[in-house]
């Protein structure tokens, strides 16, 4: 279905179409860099793709493919998210990683692995012999063999930077359509119409980021694709709070070539994760749990931190990465009016600051930067800033277990850019995503929620 | 905004059935304040809107939220102050307790502290249940609150997971609701709940398949779908909700990040026969101290723990070493209390037990080695069984023979 009305009037320098992490922050980086920007996302609301559950981990990239695309843009994205993550009111948890070897020829991969990330630029990497290793980790299973550190690995809030960077977009000038797939498009004298769901948009230079649709939606507009995404989908599963005094540390497995294989790691919520299994499929809308492999993961968990034994499973979530025939990115710029960012596999948290640096440049835009910026700061949910719940005037905490407050609630369902959906509402408050999973909020959340979300949480019963 | 003491003689965490229980009785005495972190106190039969409740209590039969109204009203003419919308955050030794409101982050100090806090179901990420993350996947009290609190209908034909008596009470609050199940599912060959409740599926119209569990919870937005494994293999059951019902535990939060020691077991904390936690200054009642008990149960045992909190008050609580309650039987789950010192004006007059699978035996009750009661037990999970305490202090073991 395609209208002939504008959808978002006047024309646009850059319309980013699809708002996951690399969308939001490619709709921030051309705003400050002085561009009428439109995002476009096909979602009620951002973050519904492949950015929708990841590890949360901002890697330095010491481990990325030495020379890749992938490597500088991880190391420029770190970079800049060191930079601004205080301005816009984002957290950073510095917990470091080791890398443990559980076997004889992981063991004998480390010094390798070492090396790569001296070439990477990532130098303070360690070795930790086995005293060295237990007492960075005393948690850690029998199996723990050696380890090395890498100091700089830290985690972040995977939801709140993409909808910070988005944010900051706004601020600065940029407009978002939700609920609007982009179905066609055509060129024009001076760039591109494009056609959504909800009308056209006038744009100069059009940019995928559609994340798993990156290769389907190359093929709509410029009728061919360089690559195709063949999802790759990663299952979780969260721990209660009392589970993250077990690791300080991020516990990253030996990797493989096909995966980074099974991580323990905290959440900036103040959880303790496991996974992400790597599972190719075909599908990619459904990022499908399995009982047998979330039981499997809990094992392998146990493993590495037996004391999880006793901890009480809080989540179980799965993502999928947008992963390609490639190892590397496939970012191009087809011409002056159309770029594609596609295949930001499994480092696009990270790496997407970065990215967005490196497509700014392949635009060759002649831009004028505002020369006063806003920066907006976004609510805190991290378990590791003060909460709202510890100020006055919060109007009461509704989610118990995550200590949402009211006031939180209120403000996410209003603002520049309000959440229209029970999962937006989620990333952006916490709420029902602890222990309960609902059982005591529920219902207050559907009357809060009234009129807000696009389907409703549960109808009024007459 | 009301604005919270800073000190009271008293302090109950929880305004359900036991903890009102509780402040009704300690009123007589003492200043009492309870803590509830809703915007109403009650619990959780304010959202039970069927019967039975109030029997032991008010000696007829009420719908619970009746029930928890009249808790409320009897603590209150007592002299009871309560607070709502008042959530208690961290528990410390002193004792003291930080609380958050709108009023921002306090203390209260307090001579004793009730921690009456409940359980609720678990949910189904910790059943590990598979598919997709789509609306319209809730548990019975999120179920309840929208249907009896809020007026409103997420589903139109769920199924129900689970045959513990609350899943009796999601077909109430179903009907009650002009929602239609379409399916009772459990895992187990037999359902949990006490024939002739079991029997309430069939005559309410709803089929009950057991031995069946779920395998996929489809649908992207909402529920479109269940993927089951039965006796006649691999089903798709159309539908639009998930009532994930019981498998209670403790909501215990409190205790994670506290001095007190909680058990594993049963998921609370360890208490002694007067209902005291390891910090003799924090007591415990109700719901909090094992999945999981009646309305009745749980405000009878707030009734006895406030007499061992009067007597604490006056300085007259024995403060006797505690000896351990060990079980012996890998068929028993969990017992109640875990510590045992005097025996006498003890607010647990007998030990709680729940077996984890059905058993036929002798349950025998032992001190220092020496037997002093036993009963014979044929049982299923999540049935009361009690047994008495032994009539002096002394280690206790609790062992079940099976036949
Ligand atoms: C299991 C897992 C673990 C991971 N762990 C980490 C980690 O620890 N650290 C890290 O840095 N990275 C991690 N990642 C990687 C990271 O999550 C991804 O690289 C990143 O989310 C990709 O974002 P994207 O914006 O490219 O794609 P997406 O998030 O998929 O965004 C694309 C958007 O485009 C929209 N869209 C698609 N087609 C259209 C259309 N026609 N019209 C309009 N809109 C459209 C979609 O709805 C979607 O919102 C992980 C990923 C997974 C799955
Ligand atoms: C869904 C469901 C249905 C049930 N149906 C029945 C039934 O039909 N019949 C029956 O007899 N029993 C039923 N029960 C059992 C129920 O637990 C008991 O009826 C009874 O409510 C137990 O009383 P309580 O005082 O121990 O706990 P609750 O009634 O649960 O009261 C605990 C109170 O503590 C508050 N609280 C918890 N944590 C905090 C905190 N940190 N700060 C402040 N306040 C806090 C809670 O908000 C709650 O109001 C049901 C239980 C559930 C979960």
């Amino acid at each position: 279905m395609s209208h002939d009305v504008s959808a978002l009037p006047g024309r646009f320098d850059v319309a980013v179409i699809g708002a996951g992490v690399v969308g939001c922050a490619l709709a921030r980086r051309f705003a400050l860099a002085g561009a009428r920007v439109a995002v476009i996302e096909k979602a009620v609301d951002i973050l519904d793709g492949a950015s929708k559950g990841n590890s949360a981990i901002l890697h330095t990239g010491f481990d990325a493919p030495v020379g890749s695309l992938e490597q500088s843009c991880v190391a420029a994205g770190y970079a800049e998210y060191l930079e601004i993550h205080g301005k816009l009111g984002l957290p950073l948890i510095k917990s470091g990683a080791l890398v443990v070897a559980w076997s004889e020829e992981e063991e004998a991969l480390l010094p390798t692995l070492m090396e790569q990330a001296h070439q990477n630029g990532v130098a303070d990497v360690e070795a930790l012999d086995e005293t060295a290793m237990r007492s960075a980790e005393p948690g850690l299973g029998k199996g723990a063999r050696v380890a090395f550190r890498v100091p700089r690995e830290y985690l972040i809030d995977p939801w709140s930077a993409p909808y910070a960077y988005l944010l900051q977009a706004i601020e600065n000038g940029a407009e978002i359509l939700r609920g609007a797939e982009v179905t066609a498009g055509r060129r024009s004298d001076n760039g591109w119409v494009l056609e959504t769901s909800r009308g056209t948009v006038d744009a100069g230079l059009v940019i995928n980021a559609a994340g798993l649709w990156g290769d389907l939606l190359d093929e709509k507009l410029i009728g061919r694709r360089d690559f195709h995404i063949k999802p790759r989908k990663g299952q979780f599963v969260v721990y209660d709070k009392p589970a993250a005094k077990l690791a300080s540390h991020i516990l990253l497995p030996v990797p493989n070539k096909i995966t980074k294989g099974v991580v323990v790691c905290r959440t900036a919520f103040g959880n303790l994760l496991v996974g992400p299994t790597a599972e190719d499929q075909d599908d990619r809308e459904h990022a499908v749990l399995v009982t047998e492999t979330l039981e499997a993961l809990k094992k392998r968990g146990e493993e590495i931190l037996p004391a999880l034994k006793d901890q009480q499973v809080t989540a179980i979530y799965a993502g999928l990465r947008p992963a390609t025939e490639f190892k590397d990115y496939r970012i191009t710029a087809h011409d002056r009016t159309y770029i594609t960012v596609g295949g930001i596999r499994s480092t696009g948290l990270s790496a997407a600051l970065g990215i967005a640096q490196h497509v700014l440049k392949l635009a060759e835009l002649n831009l004028a930067a505002p020369a006063d910026p806003v920066w907006p700061t976004v609510p805190n949910i991290s378990e590791f800033s003060p909460r709202d719940w510890q100020t006055e005037g919060h109007g009461g905490i509704v989610c118990h277990c995550e200590l949402a407050t009211k006031r939180e609630i209120q403000k996410a369902l209003d603002g520049p850019l309000p959440t229209k959906s029970l999962a937006g509402l989620k990333r952006r408050t916490r709420v029902t995503m602890g222990r309960c999973q609902g059982f005591f909020c529920s219902a207050e959340i559907a009357r809060l929620t009234e009129g807000h979300f696009d389907r409703p949480m549960a109808e009024k019963a007459q | 905004m009301t604005t919270l003491p800073q000190e009271t003689d008293v302090l109950v965490i929880g305004a359900g059935p036991a903890g009102l229980g509780a402040a009704t009785v300690l009123a007589k005495s003492a200043r009492v304040l309870v803590v509830e972190r809703e915007p109403t106190a009650g619990g959780i039969p304010r959202h039970c809107g069927h019967y039975p409740f109030g029997l032991r209590e008010f000696h007829r039969l009420m719908k619970g939220p009746d029930y928890a109204r009249a808790l409320v009203g009897q603590a209150v003419e007592a002299g009871v102050q309560i607070t709502t919308r008042v959530n208690v955050v961290r528990l410390e030794p002193g004792p003291r307790v930080t609380v958050t409101s709108d009023a921002g982050v306090t203390t209260i100090d307090a001579k004793i502290v009730l921690i009456a806090t409940g359980v609720r179901e678990s949910s189904r990420a910790q059943r590990l249940i598979g598919g997709e993350k789509p609306g319209g996947i809730i548990p019975t009290g999120a179920l309840q609150s929208m249907v009896y609190l809020e007026g409103r209908r997420p589903f139109r034909r769920p199924v129900i997971l689970g045959t513990e008596l609350v899943s009796f009470s999601a077909i109430m609050t179903c009907r009650h609701a002009r929602i239609k199940p379409v399916a009772m599912i459990e895992q187990n060959a037999q359902p949990t709940a006490r024939w002739p409740a079991a029997l309430y599926p069939q005559v309410k119209g709803v089929p009950l398949q057991l031995s069946t569990t779920i395998r996929a919870i489809e649908g992207r937005e909402r529920v479109e779908r269940v993927v089951v494994d039965g006796p006649a293999g691999t089903r798709v059951i159309e539908t639009d909700g998930v009532i994930v019902t019981g498998m209670f535990r403790p909501e215990a939060t409190l205790l994670d990040g506290s001095h007190l020691e909680k058990d594993r077991a049963t998921g609370g904390p360890v208490i002694d026969a007067f209902g005291r936690c390891s910090d003799p200054a924090y007591f415990a009642a109700g719901n909090l101290l094992r999945p999981v008990e009646t309305a009745g149960w749980s405000w009878a045992e707030g009734v006895a723990v406030a007499r061992s909190i009067t007597a604490a008050l006056a300085g007259s609580l024995p403060q006797d070493p505690q000896h351990s309650v060990t079980l012996k039987g890998d068929a028993l789950s969990w017992v109640v209390p875990q510590r045992f010192g005097r025996v006498g004006e003890t607010a647990h007059r007998r030990f709680q037990l729940r077996v984890n699978r059905p058993v036929k035996g002798r349950l025998s009750v032992r001190a220092a080695g020496v037997e002093y009661s036993s009963i014979r037990i044929d049982s299923r999970p999540e049935r009361r069984i009690t047994v008495p305490l032994p009539p002096h202090a002394a280690p206790v073991e609790i062992v079940l023979e099976e036949t």
